[in-house]
């Protein structure tokens, strides 16, 4: 309970200090936010749009992780938990993608530029919608994880060539470029702080949701089995 | 030393969380010969596919062991000859080329004359040459106890083995059973009297758990 | 009897496919309609339009994946249908099952790729391979990682209840990586670079296929086991 409030109140201070500070050429107060050239004010996306992605991959390994459990025990609840945080994932995945190109819309003149991260994003985007097509086209439960899972660890096996083949394909328009130039991070420590604290909500976000969605669905599967 | 050993142990099977039989146990050795029975939709033929290594069960182990080795799951099949209407032989393909298809697939150095006994045997050698799409259910039930018995399995799994058979395919099938018992091991899912009465053992899923042996 | 053994196993289940499909027609007749409706489609659009090498060769890749997507599942769906799973259950190990089916969609995907091939070659004017080398390597490396993609899939989709959409929808993301090296490499066979310029897309190429055939090779009996 206090842990839920402790939470709620951390994602709000996150959210209000990274709309609030100011975004100054020289930082020289504590809250001074410094200026990237070509960024400005929209540099703050940083402060949510890059956690949601954090998430959605987070929550692709969560759900990988589980899947492999299920194959070596098949136990069940292992599957409820896999499928749960792909569903948080998905959501995710969804959010940084709409975020990411209402950014690009304003920084980059149009929605969608195939940047390879935009591409990334909508691979992950195809593999989860993958994943919830294959669940729902299979009726056996046991059958259904199986193949869920065994095919969450095809797509993860798979998707890291994406490193190797999006570079080849067509060059970065993406702003990691910019923020973390040769290895060089030009974040001042204000904005590190702010930016490292709203990567620690949001990943704690996640699995304070899984944990809430994993009960609920137990909840719910206990219902239907006295249902019957 | 017993030569052979297959006994399960506590074996349970749920699907889609609903309980279809639990608890099954038994050891049978050599020339023993159980019977499985049990009204419709009571399990019978989910407990023989799991006995025979094709489905797994939700709980339970099944322990085989030839000549003193333990025989691994997945090489069940080699010892093992399964008939069941869930069985199915292909259609595009006649008889003898089923059977062939079988015999290389398993890596058996089994003679041409043995298959043609088989067939004879089951008396289908005057059809052999056709496709298997063409064959009555009748005919088909027979084609299947050659691919059972093509490798000469130590084990012998029937489910309703005498369905779509005429008396005499009937009388080949309970000659079958008795040389079974003399070889190895032979275990049927039925609800026929008479099948029932050629088995030393009767497990009856209906009073599931229990197993009483008869004789 | 193991590995000796195993390998005449596995040519047999490739041969029983193999006259299977030689009676039936069921995958090369959709496979071989899909290449030529495609084709003859694209031709009517292209007209006498001058359309870019280099996007021709994207467009060739697209008619290789679908027409991979409408026919290299039979092989899995067939046996699931008719109910011959349990048969090959009672006769074979799981993975001698999948390596005879995965030779068979290799062989008929190789088959159909150079029928698809020589066909663009010929009929799509615009579309001329300067560094043949590097044209070849790529088909035969893309068709490998194709065939061995699609036929791990094929596996998954044969147990679900609606099988024909979700083929390619499962297939698209896991093949992405392949489709676009080898539509890059196409490319470069156009633009006619040398060899060497080709080497960093055919590493991936071969790594790719090393991967899905050790994650099939680990994951197949799980599909494959009811
Ligand atoms: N693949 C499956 N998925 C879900 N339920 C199944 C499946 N296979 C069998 N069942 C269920 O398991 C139960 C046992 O089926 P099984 O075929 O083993 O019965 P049986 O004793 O052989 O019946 P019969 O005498 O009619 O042959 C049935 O209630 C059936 O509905
Ligand atoms: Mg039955």
């Amino acid at each position: 309970m206090t842990l839920k409030l402790l939470l709620g109140l951390w994602l709000s201070l996150v959210i209000i200090v990274g709309i609030a500070f100011p975004i100054t050429v020289n930082p020289t107060n504590w809250y001074d936010l410094p200026l990237v050239p070509g960024l400005e004010d929209k540099a703050r996306i940083i402060f949510f749009h890059v956690p949601m992605a954090w998430v959605t991959t987070l929550a692709f390994i969560t759900s990988l992780i589980f899947g492999i459990k299920f194959l070596s025990n098949k136990n069940m609840d292992n599957d409820l938990k896999s499928a749960s945080a792909a569903g948080l994932g998905l959501m995710f995945c969804v959010l940084a993608t709409v975020t990411g190109s209402l950014w690009a819309k304003f920084n980059w003149g149009s929605f969608w530029n195939w940047d390879p991260r935009e591409t990334s994003i909508f691979v992950l985007l195809l593999i989860y919608g993958a994943y919830f097509a294959l669940r729902s086209a299979v009726e056996g439960e046991e059958k259904r994880a199986t193949l869920s899972a065994v095919y969450a660890i095809i797509a993860g096996v798979t998707a890291p060539f994406f490193i190797f083949v999006m570079p080849r394909m067509i060059e970065g328009l993406h702003p990691n470029e910019a923020i973390v130039s040769s290895g060089k991070i030009s974040m001042n420590p204000t904005m590190l702080i702010i930016f490292l604290s709203s990567l620690a909500g949001f990943t704690s976000l996640f699995f304070w949701m899984l944990n809430l969605k994993v009960r609920a669905e137990r909840l719910e599967l206990k219902h239907y089995l006295k249902g019957e | 030393m017993n030569l052979i050993s297959f006994s399960a142990e506590n074996i349970a099977k749920t699907f889609n969380r609903r309980k279809i039989f639990n608890d099954i146990s038994f050891t049978m050795k050599e020339f023993n010969s159980l019977a499985i029975t049990g009204r419709n939709g009571s399990g019978k033929s989910t407990l023989l596919k799991i006995l025979a290594g094709v489905l797994s069960p939700t709980k339970g182990e099944m322990n085989l062991v030839i000549e003193g080795r333990v025989i691994k799951k997945e090489e069940y099949f080699v010892h093992l000859g399964l008939v069941s209407p869930y069985l199915q032989l292909y259609d595009e393909f006649t008889g003898w080329e089923n059977l062939d298809f079988f015999r290389k697939v398993r890596g058996l150095d089994t003679a041409d004359e043995y298959l043609a006994e088989l067939l004879s045997r089951v008396n289908l050698s005057d059809r052999k040459n056709d496709f298997v799409r063409t064959y009555s259910s009748g005919m088909k039930q027979r084609l299947k106890y050659a691919f059972a018995l093509i490798h000469r399995p130590v084990i012998l799994l029937l489910d309703e083995p005498t369905s779509n058979l005429d008396d005499e395919g009937i009388a080949t099938v309970y000659q079958i059973m008795e040389e079974q018992k003399k070889s190895g091991i032979l275990i049927v899912a039925t609800n026929d009297k008479e099948d029932i009465t050629m088995c030393e053992y009767v497990i009856d899923l209906n009073i599931q758990t229990l197993k009483k042996g008869e004789k | 009897m193991k590995t000796g053994s195993s390998i005449s196993a596995t040519w047999t289940i490739f041969k029983k496919d193999m006259y299977s499909e030689l009676r039936t027609r069921y995958a090369l007749n959709a496979l071989l309609m899909f290449v030529i409706t495609t084709l003859s489609v694209i031709l009517f659009s292209i007209g006498n339009e001058n359309v870019s090498p280099e996007l021709l060769a994207g467009v060739l890749w697209i008619i290789i994946f679908f027409s991979t997507m409408s026919g290299l599942s039979r092989t899995f769906v067939s046996e699931e249908e008719r109910g011959t799973v349990m048969t090959l259950h009672l006769i074979a190990r799981p993975l001698t099952v999948f390596f005879g089916k995965l030779l068979f969609n290799l062989i008929l995907l190789g088959a159909l790729n150079v029928f698809t091939v020589v066909l663009y070659l010929l009929l799509v004017t615009g579309f001329s391979v300067v560094n043949y080398p590097i044209f070849i390597i790529t088909i035969i490396l893309g068709t490998l990682g194709l065939g061995s993609g699609s036929t791990i899939i094929a596996a998954i989709i044969a147990k679900a209840n609606t099988k024909g959409t979700l083929y390619p929808v499962l297939s698209f993301p896991i093949l992405l990586p392949l489709l676009l090296t080898v539509i890059n490499a196409t490319k470069l066979s156009v633009e006619g670079v040398p060899l060497v310029d080709a080497i960093g897309e055919f590493q991936v190429l071969i790594s790719y296929l090393i991967v899905l055939l050790a994650i099939s090779y680990l994951l197949f009996e799980y599909i494959w086991k009811e």
